[in-house]
């Protein structure tokens, strides 16, 4: 069983999703969704052993050998991501109960946890394979899986923002289905590794560059990278609570890993950097992103739609990061990718406590919160400390790792901006916490959210502490991770 | 390039800034979504084009054939056509549920109503 781990990963969820979805009732699907995703959580975990122990897997699927079958492939960077992914939705499970019947009611939670299976099972997907068209297929299943659950947010607005992603997202997924085309018609491979070592003799080629072009354009629309990100707060901001913290952890960053695959082991750092202007393109919409979407995020009144646009700037980081080119600039984004995924699930499900408690995320609701509800107040202080790069949580240990990047390589500009990032992070966190602790509450009684909720709450708020105190295990796999691709994958 | 030529490659191009066009003008939601089918059919052809060989046969074993079309690209596309057919029926299933709930499918209309809550 254990030769089987990078496909089980991908068909635990893929074999729930049918039978959740002919199941009635809200509680027994959710126990079966919730242990599933467990169930993934020990195969990705048992990967990650797996690949510190050995190297890199390569899984034959349905045992036709590579390049001309599908071939999985996990190395250090996806087995981490894999973890994030299916970490998060062990967690998001369990407090989806209570969430789920509140927001969505429990009629059609059967449905509710059947696409939220498939949503783990496209990025899981996309995460695992080696095949550049299996990519797209896991793509897609994710994205749609996505756009109806972000339909069942109780806000009639959710209907439009999922109907914005829904065209956006195709657009971008055909995009790369575009590049990836390309790609075909020049090597005659879809296999990641066969296409690495068949590019480079081709980078001449224009078919290939307009390749390059058309794959980074599409990712970047579904990573939401300045100015592609538009559909990225209306789909946050009124999706289901549950929803959000799934979706704001783990999707963007798929997205953020498939660019990095593209750039450092299909087309190679030599060919994207050198040869293409990647970097003069990058950057820039990195750090007009990372400043404008902080900017924006201060005058939000709704905080669920300030974090959203804080997701936007903490992309702007970790593209940042990746478009240096060097191995610590990939090992701060691989850490970023990671670390973003727990802080801003803790802030998103944090933000689901008062929502549940008060039926709205407005900074109105937050008056007093110190008061009426600590626990999730506290928690979510934790989380915002943790985006603001504050020692001690996960924030600081990447936001420390971009810094000295970019010290690296002189580029005192840059240093600047990720400090001028953080202190526009203090001041919308700082909006929050000055309203929960300094003002008086509506109505004075404590009415602290139920255990359901606050549990895997704390799980994820102490999990942003600990990995901040206790930095061997992520800041590891992140080194070896980027060494790994920088070298091409171990491909070449 | 002789057989279907370069113009196959110039009417799937004149199809897909068709489509986007459409996507991004459109007013309603529907059209919106007609312009989406008309940019992906258009990778459908690039991707068929692709595997077409000058006087190949359909990829089926027959005698009198000396090349065959490579069969790869079509079953990509095959794929590709189910992944496109539920995203239309997603899409469309939205813009039900939008009407019901909004009681319009123009986009100018629905940034109104959006602005006045």
């Amino acid at each position: 069983m254990l030769a089987h781990l990078p496909v089980l990963v991908v068909l635990a969820p893929l074999l729930a999703a049918p039978v959740l979805a002919m199941m009635r009732g809200s509680n027994a699907p959710w126990l079966l969704a919730t242990l599933v995703s467990w169930l993934s959580l020990g195969f990705s975990i048992l990967l990650l052993m797996q690949v510190n122990d050995g190297g890199q897997i390569s899984y034959a699927m349905g045992g036709w050998a590579p390049p001309w079958g599908i071939e999985y492939r996990i190395d250090f960077t996806n087995a981490l991501l894999l973890v994030l992914i299916t970490g998060l939705a062990s967690v998001v499970l369990p407090y989806a109960r209570l969430s789920v019947d509140h927001e969505i009611g429990p009629q059609r939670a059967p449905m509710f946890y059947a696409a939220l299976m498939l949503l783990t099972l496209g990025l899981c997907g996309m995460a695992a394979t080696g095949d550049a068209f299996n990519v797209f297929v896991f793509l897609e299943i994710s994205s749609l899986a996505t756009y109806s659950l972000i339909a069942m947010g109780r806000d009639r607005r959710a209907l439009t923002a999922s109907f914005t992603y829904l065209i956006m997202g195709t657009i971008g997924a055909t995009f790369y289905l575009i590049g990836v085309g390309f790609l075909y018609v020049m090597t005659g491979t879809l296999n990641m590794a066969d296409l690495a070592e068949r590019l480079p003799e081709l980078s001449d080629s224009s078919t290939v560059r307009t390749a390059f072009a058309m794959i980074v354009t599409g990712i970047c629309l579904k990573l939401a990278l300045f100015p592609l990100h538009l559909w990225l707060p209306n789909a946050y901001t009124y999706a289901p609570s549950a929803v959000t913290a799934m979706v704001a952890a783990t999707a963007t960053k798929v997205a953020v890993y498939l660019l990095i695959r593209f750039i450092y082991v299909v087309f190679g750092a030599e060919f994207s950097f050198s040869e293409e202007p990647l970097a003069e393109v990058l950057i820039p919409l990195a750090v007009i992103g990372l400043l404008s979407a902080s900017t924006v995020s201060i005058t939000q009144p709704d905080i669920k739609r300030m974090l959203a646009y804080s997701s936007v700037a903490q992309i702007g980081y970790i593209v940042l990061g990746l478009a240096m080119g060097t191995v610590a600039g990939l090992t701060a984004a691989l850490l970023h990718m990671f670390n973003h995924g727990l802080m801003k699930g803790a802030l998103f499900m944090a933000l689901g406590a008062v929502a549940y408690r008060f039926g709205g995320t407005g900074i109105e609701n937050m008056r007093g919160l110190a008061r009426t509800m600590p626990l999730t107040f506290w928690a979510f202080v934790i989380g915002g400390l943790s985006l603001i790069g504050v020692p001690l949580t996960v924030g600081f240990i990447s936001k420390w790792y971009l810094i000295v990047a970019a010290v690296e390589l002189g580029w005192w500009p840059i240093v600047v901006v990720i400090l001028a990032g953080s202190m526009l992070a203090v001041v919308y966190i700082g909006r929050v916490i000055e309203a929960g602790v300094f003002q008086a509450p509506a109505d004075p009684t404590r009415r602290e959210a139920p255990w359901g909720l606050l549990i895997p709450l704390w799980i994820l708020v102490i999990a942003n502490v600990w990995l901040g105190i206790d930095t061997r295990l992520t800041v590891d796999i992140a080194e070896a991770a980027a060494a790994q691709l920088m070298a091409g994958g171990g491909f070449r | 390039m002789s057989g279907l030529g370069i113009w196959n490659y110039v009417i799937i191009v004149l199809l897909m800034m068709t489509g986007l066009y459409m996507v991004i003008s459109a007013n309603n939601l529907v059209k919106k979504l007609i312009g989406l089918n008309v940019f992906q059919t258009s990778v459908f052809f690039l991707y068929i084009s692709f595997g077409y060989i000058v006087d190949g046969a359909g990829p089926v074993l027959n005698d009198g054939a000396t090349a065959y079309a490579n069969p790869l690209t079509h079953v990509l596309i095959l794929t590709a056509i189910v992944v496109g057919v539920a995203t239309t029926a997603v899409g469309l299933a939205l813009t039900v549920r939008i009407k019901e709930s909004f009681g319009s499918i123009e986009e100018d209309d629905l940034h109104k109503m959006d602005s006045s809550i």
